[in-house]
Order: structure tokens, then C-alpha cells, then sequence
């Protein structure tokens, strides 16, 4: 077992447990141990970033001291925790003056930041730590029927010189990922684009015109389901859906899972145990074709 | 010609404050070429924003319409234009200065203001309902660990962050 600090973030505890349920099931299957740390807090996103980046810079850094203490490396699930986190670890690794004035403000709270533990996302992990060949071999059903639109979100891949992830303009761990799992992984016209997100709440017209984009290429390419990484993506392009039935009364019905279901789904675990009733495009066409 | 002089050294002000500003650093390395507005998905479904337009105003030093306008909220934040600018410009990180700037100065969307309100009050900023509580236990999960409240009220009060006005009027 490769232990590591769960980052769980806001979004996914309070409004998508099916994404909760899928990762705490799966992963320790393929050999990794998440453990849940004390006063763990938000993970200061874009729109903390929004109102002052010190801020959110010491608040990220906070959360990465909580991982320091417990000497364990952080896995996240969410991107956008990604995002906040892993630019925050390593902006202060890099540029020492930073993290001298982040270490003034992070005394107030008893923290200082020491810049010695990675922050990963759980693809790395399943790439690095599980390997494709065991991810493969761990595989129990038949996925070879699907056809995924994969969509990994902005802030898996950029800012590249932060995240370090993977190639900005031609990624292919994701995709690899989901062929480890038997599916197809197709290509859609503007894979790599934004979903809009961000913009729910200040700007829901232009967030759904965007959202629609998406729906209307990855249908149009003859995806079975579309595969996500980040909460905002799922909630674009799920509930996105029913407004875009709604606003452009165009019906589409594409499912949307997040890869940790997809992965649950293929080591075997009961659609049930995955808490897939949260979803707002039905799955059970789908969950037909996974054998 | 004296009023020239001085509007002009309050012009250099603005892209100078942007510059001293964390996210800021890079603006001045522009120079308009677009691929910024060409590579933005927002700019493909609104004419009320494309980066390079920001860019340019915040350059010329319009303080007042670059902060109290609509456009440097309606930045998804996909990084896009950042990744592609020949300048190295960090277009993102300079939206977000100019976003820091714009609610030190009254101007913050009422979303934003919620946001403050639920992570100064919880440590989170989206708030875990009752509904879910239970589904959460039904599915096996464990109970949430309490965020660390305390701690983020000390970083908040040591960067200010607690005492920002977030005025309603002049919202963009």
C-alpha cells in the first residue's frame, strides 16, 4: 500500500458523493491508501484567487503543511484542488522570496511551510504508482463496446509550467488511462477547451453556450459517455444538459462520469455501491453495454 | 500642458500598480498581438471579453473602466491564452490581479461575496447540506472531518482579507 493525505476539497463531499464513493473504493483495490487528515480547509480556486492571490496562495499552502506534519504525499480528486494546490507547492518551492512572505502569514496560524511533499492528482498516482500494466490486470469487465469522449478539464494540464502534468496542446495520460480500462478513448473537435464552468454564477449564458459546444461535439463524434476529472466539468455537462434542454430546447441525454466510476465500474464494483444515482443523464443505457 | 503631464504619469500609475501586484508582473511584455483573443473561448461566444482587449485598456491606463466593467469577470480561467502567448505574458495571473485590484476598490460581484462568506464562516466555500449529510453516511462514507476554521480566520486576518468592504453598489 502507497499511502497518501486525501485532499477532498468543497465540491465533491457536499454536492457529488458518487465521485467520493467511486475514488474511496477504487483506489484501495489498486493499492492505495487514502487517509483523511484534521482541519483540512477549502483549497483556495479560482474564485478565491479572484479576490486577493496572497490569500489564496497561503491558504493552499496551509493545507499543504497539514500533508508536511502528517509526512504523507497529497493525492486530490478534484482538479481545480489540483490546480490551487500543486501551482501553490510549486510557486514556493521555486521562488524563495514568495515563500518567505507566505511563511509570515502562515505563523499566524502555527504553519510553515517546508516545501518537502508532491501534491497529485490521482491519474499520477495511477500512472506512477499503479502502472498501466497492473491497472489493465486489475480490469474485470468488459468495457470494449464504449466509446469515450474524455475531457480532463483546464486545470489538470494548465498552466503547464506549474502543473507539469502532461503536454498542454497534445495530453495523452487521460486517454491512456481510460484504454487501460478496455473503452475506447475518441477524438471530438475541440477536445482540449473549456467547459465554461467557472462562469456559473456570474455569467450562466455564456457558461452554457460554452457547455453546449462540448455536448454538441462530443455527440456528434458518436460518444457513448463523456468522461470527466473535476466536479465543475461534471456539473457543466450533467445539469448542463437540463439547461440546455431548457434554453435551446435540444435534448441530448449523453451521460457524464467522472473517471473514478468509470474505473469502479471496470474493477467490478457494483454500480450501486457507487452512489451513481446523483447523476442527472440516466446511465442505465450504459451500464447495459459494461459486462 | 501641466494636466497633460499629470494624466499622464497617473496613466503609467495603473499598469505599474498591476505590475507590483501578485499576478501582475508580466502585463507590460505585451504587444497586442491576439493570439490570446484568437485562443479564447469565451471571446468565441461574447463580444463582451477577449483578453487582448483587457490587455489593452488596463495598458492605456483606464483604471476606472477596466476595474469597474464587466469584462475581467468574465475570464474562465482555462489558461489557454496563457500557454500560447509568444510574450510570455501570464494573462490569467494578470486577470487576477486586475480582479484583486477591482474589489480592493469596491467593485466585486455579488457570487464573489458569497464565496468570502462561506469559506470566513466554514473554511469551505460550498456548504454541505443536510440531504447530502445522510446520503453520504447511506453510501458508506465516512463523516467529514472539520475543516480548519480557526486557522483560515487567522491567515484571513493577517492578509487583510477579513476586512475587505464587499459594497454592493457599483457591482460589475
Amino acid at each position: 500500500m502507497t499511502s497518501y493525505a486525501l485532499f477532498l476539497g468543497c465540491t465533491i463531499p457536499a454536492r457529488q458523493p458518487h465521485y467520493e464513493a467511486s475514488a474511496r473504493k477504487a483506489l484501495p483495490q489498486l493499492g492505495i491508501e487514502l487517509v483523511d487528515l484534521d482541519n483540512m480547509t477549502c483549497c483556495a480556486p479560482p474564485p478565491l484567487q479572484s479576490i486577493d492571490l496572497e490569500t489564496s496562495l497561503s491558504i493552499a499552502a496551509y493545507n499543504i503543511c497539514l500533508a508536511e506534519e502528517a509526512d504523507l504525499n497529497m493525492i486530490t480528486l478534484c482538479t481545480g484542488c489540483f490546480e490551487s494546490l500543486a501551482m501553490a507547492n510549486t510557486m514556493l518551492k521555486q521562488n524563495e522570496k514568495l515563500k518567505a512572505r507566505v511563511n509570515q502569514i502562515l505563523s499566524s496560524a502555527g504553519k510553515e511551510f517546508k516545501g518537502n511533499k508532491e501534491v497529485k492528482h490521482y491519474l499520477q498516482v495511477l500512472t506512477q504508482d499503479v502502472g498501466l500494466d497492473r491497472l489493465k490486470k486489475s480490469v474485470t469487465k468488459d468495457l470494449s463496446s464504449l466509446k469515450v469522449a474524455s475531457f480532463s478539464g483546464c486545470h489538470l494540464l494548465r498552466p503547464s509550467a506549474l502543473l507539469k502534468f502532461d503536454d498542454p496542446e497534445r495530453p495523452h495520460v487521460f486517454d491512456e488511462l481510460i484504454e487501460a480500462l478496455g473503452a475506447k478513448s475518441i477524438w471530438y473537435r475541440n477536445k482540449l477547451k473549456c467547459c465554461g464552468g467557472l462562469l456559473r454564477g456570474y455569467a450562466d449564458d455564456v457558461a452554457l453556450a460554452i457547455a453546449r459546444e462540448k455536448i454538441v461535439n462530443t455527440t456528434k463524434a458518436g460518444a457513448d459517455c463523456i468522461v470527466t476529472l473535476c466536479p465543475f466539468c461534471f456539473l457543466t455537462l450533467d445539469l448542463g444538459q437540463m439547461l440546455i434542454k431548457s434554453a435551446f430546447h435540444e435534448e441530448y441525454n449523453i451521460p457524464v462520469l467522472h473517471y473514478a466510476e468509470l474505473l469502479g465500474l471496470a474493477l467490478g464494483i457494483e454500480p450501486k455501491e457507487l452512489a451513481l444515482d446523483f447523476h442527472k443523464i440516466r446511465l442505465d443505457k450504459l451500464l447495459s453495454e459494461i459486462r | 500642458m501641466v494636466h497633460e503631464k499629470d494624466d499622464e504619469t497617473l496613466r503609467a500609475g495603473f499598469s505599474g500598480e498591476i505590475k507590483h501586484r501578485l499576478g501582475g508582473e508580466t502585463i507590460t511584455l505585451c504587444y497586442q498581438c491576439g493570439t490570446c483573443a484568437a485562443s479564447c473561448p469565451v471571446a468565441k461566444v461574447t463580444e463582451k471579453f477577449n483578453p487582448r482587449g483587457v490587455i489593452k485598456l488596463a495598458l492605456l491606463g483606464e483604471r476606472q473602466e477596466v476595474l469597474s466593467g464587466s469584462a475581467i469577470w468574465l475570464c474562465s480561467s482555462c489558461y489557454n491564452c496563457q500557454e500560447r502567448c509568444p510574450q510570455k505574458v501570464e494573462i490569467a495571473d494578470v486577470i487576477y490581479a486586475l480582479r484583486n485590484i477591482a474589489i480592493m476598490s469596491g467593485h466585486t460581484p455579488n457570487i464573489y461575496s458569497e464565496f468570502a462568506s462561506g469559506l470566513m464562516k466554514e473554511g469551505r466555500i460550498v456548504p454541505i447540506s443536510k440531504f447530502v449529510e445522510k446520503k453520504r453516511t447511506d453510501y458508506g462514507l465516512p463523516p467529514l472531518k472539520s475543516a480548519g476554521v480557526e486557522a483560515i480566520k487567522k491567515i484571513l486576518s493577517t492578509t487583510g482579507f477579513d476586512k475587505i468592504q464587499w459594497k454592493k453598489e457599483g457591482t460589475p
